[in-house]
């Protein structure tokens, strides 16, 4: 839910990256957050176990700049991807503007990226949202392993819909913008279609 | 997208005056209101050294777990929450099932107090939030996005 500050002349909109354990969803926010500008962002935080596996969320706060004079913000979260997690992750989706969904491309993670999409379809639909009517974005992280799968199979199996799509390795930093831009750009044109 | 939330000037003050009344009243160092999807929406008090950001996305995170917490013991929610501090003590409450009130504050106050102060404010506040409903629901109010180009658009990421 886009909360529009008429007042403060601010956009803040949510954008939350979802997909399955490991696949590099944190490593997409600590790579934005370590190549923007110190006034465009602001603290990140990551509640995460000792191992550094996320517990509950990860945060971002990001500003992009102004449009029609209304600062517009950006508030990035990751979801646990563990399976285990879920309840946290269905309370993380909770007043979404924008999805973006990692897929890890290796081999051996395909079956963990069919589920994560299913559950983040269920997910989405049990707080009323439909994930084919949200501003949504598919990201395929590792594309540098050499048991990556080839991409036609990654967009047949996740991206059915065709929605916008990207190659990354996130932890280079490949593709990690792109994928950002692509969402916050559709969230954007949601908003003008809704308002 | 039709839930979103839209905040106007005169309903800002409103609630930026009552959470500078409930600070003076209750004793508190400081006073927020969040929504609950962690957007900080107005404060009062010492917020100068505070990371109002982070604080209401956290504190929205914490009241959406305790939310999951009421629901799987079959209560409808918990609508309070005190968290003890060596220096500085935390009272967080829900206010009209959709905005959280956030008050911190030391020794100088009591929870009896910044209780009894916050039921005042929160009733107060859930009037303001209902006439605001009710203005960003009516689709008479003429809205900047519906001018937004794809050319402001791309602007935003010319850098």
């Amino acid at each position: 839910m886009s909360f529009i500050n008429y007042s403060s002349r601010e956009i803040n909109c949510k954008i939350v990256y979802y997909g399955p354990g490991l696949c590099g969803k944190t490593t997409n926010l600590q790579y934005i957050y370590n190549k923007t500008n110190p006034e465009a962002k602001g603290k990140m935080i990551s509640l995460a176990t000792e191992t550094e596996r996320t517990l509950f969320f990860d945060f971002l706060p990001l500003s992009l700049g102004e449009i029609r004079g209304f600062r517009t913000r950006f508030h990035l979260y990751t979801v646990p991807g563990q399976v285990f997690y879920d309840a946290s992750r269905k309370l993380i989706l909770k007043g979404v503007d924008g999805v973006v969904f990692v897929g890890d491309s290796q081999m051996e993670r395909m079956e963990a990226n069919i589920e994560s999409l299913d559950n983040l379809r269920t997910n989405l639909a049990e707080q009323g949202y439909d994930l084919d009517k949200l501003p949504y974005v598919v990201q395929y992280n590792k594309r540098d392993l050499p048991n990556a799968t080839p991409l036609p199979e990654l967009q047949e199996v996740l991206n059915p819909t065709k929605v916008p799509e990207y190659e990354a390795v996130a932890t280079k930093g490949n593709g990690v913008f792109d994928t950002l831009k692509a969402v916050a750009k559709l969230v954007l044109t949601e908003l003008r279609k809704g308002s | 997208m039709g839930n979103q939330l839209v905040m106007y000037e005169e309903e800002l003050q409103q609630i930026v005056r009552i959470c500078e009344v409930l600070h003076k009243d209750s004793n508190a160092k400081a006073v927020l209101v969040i929504d609950k999807n962690g957007q900080a929406m107005a404060s009062a008090g010492e917020v100068e050294t505070l990371d109002v950001t982070s604080l209401s996305s956290l504190t929205a995170g914490n009241v959406a777990a305790t939310g999951g917490i009421a629901q799987l013991l079959s209560e409808k929610e918990f609508a309070g929450q005190f968290h003890e501090g060596e220096r500085t003590n935390v009272h967080i409450s829900i206010v009209a099932q959709r905005l959280i009130m956030v008050v911190l504050f030391d020794e100088r106050s009591s929870l009896g107090l910044v209780r009894l102060r916050v039921r005042k404010a929160a009733t107060e506040l859930t009037n303001v939030i209902d006439v605001l409903v009710k203005k960003s629901e009516s689709s008479s109010q003429p809205s900047v996005f519906a001018e937004i180009t794809d050319a402001d658009i791309d602007n935003l990421f010319n850098d």
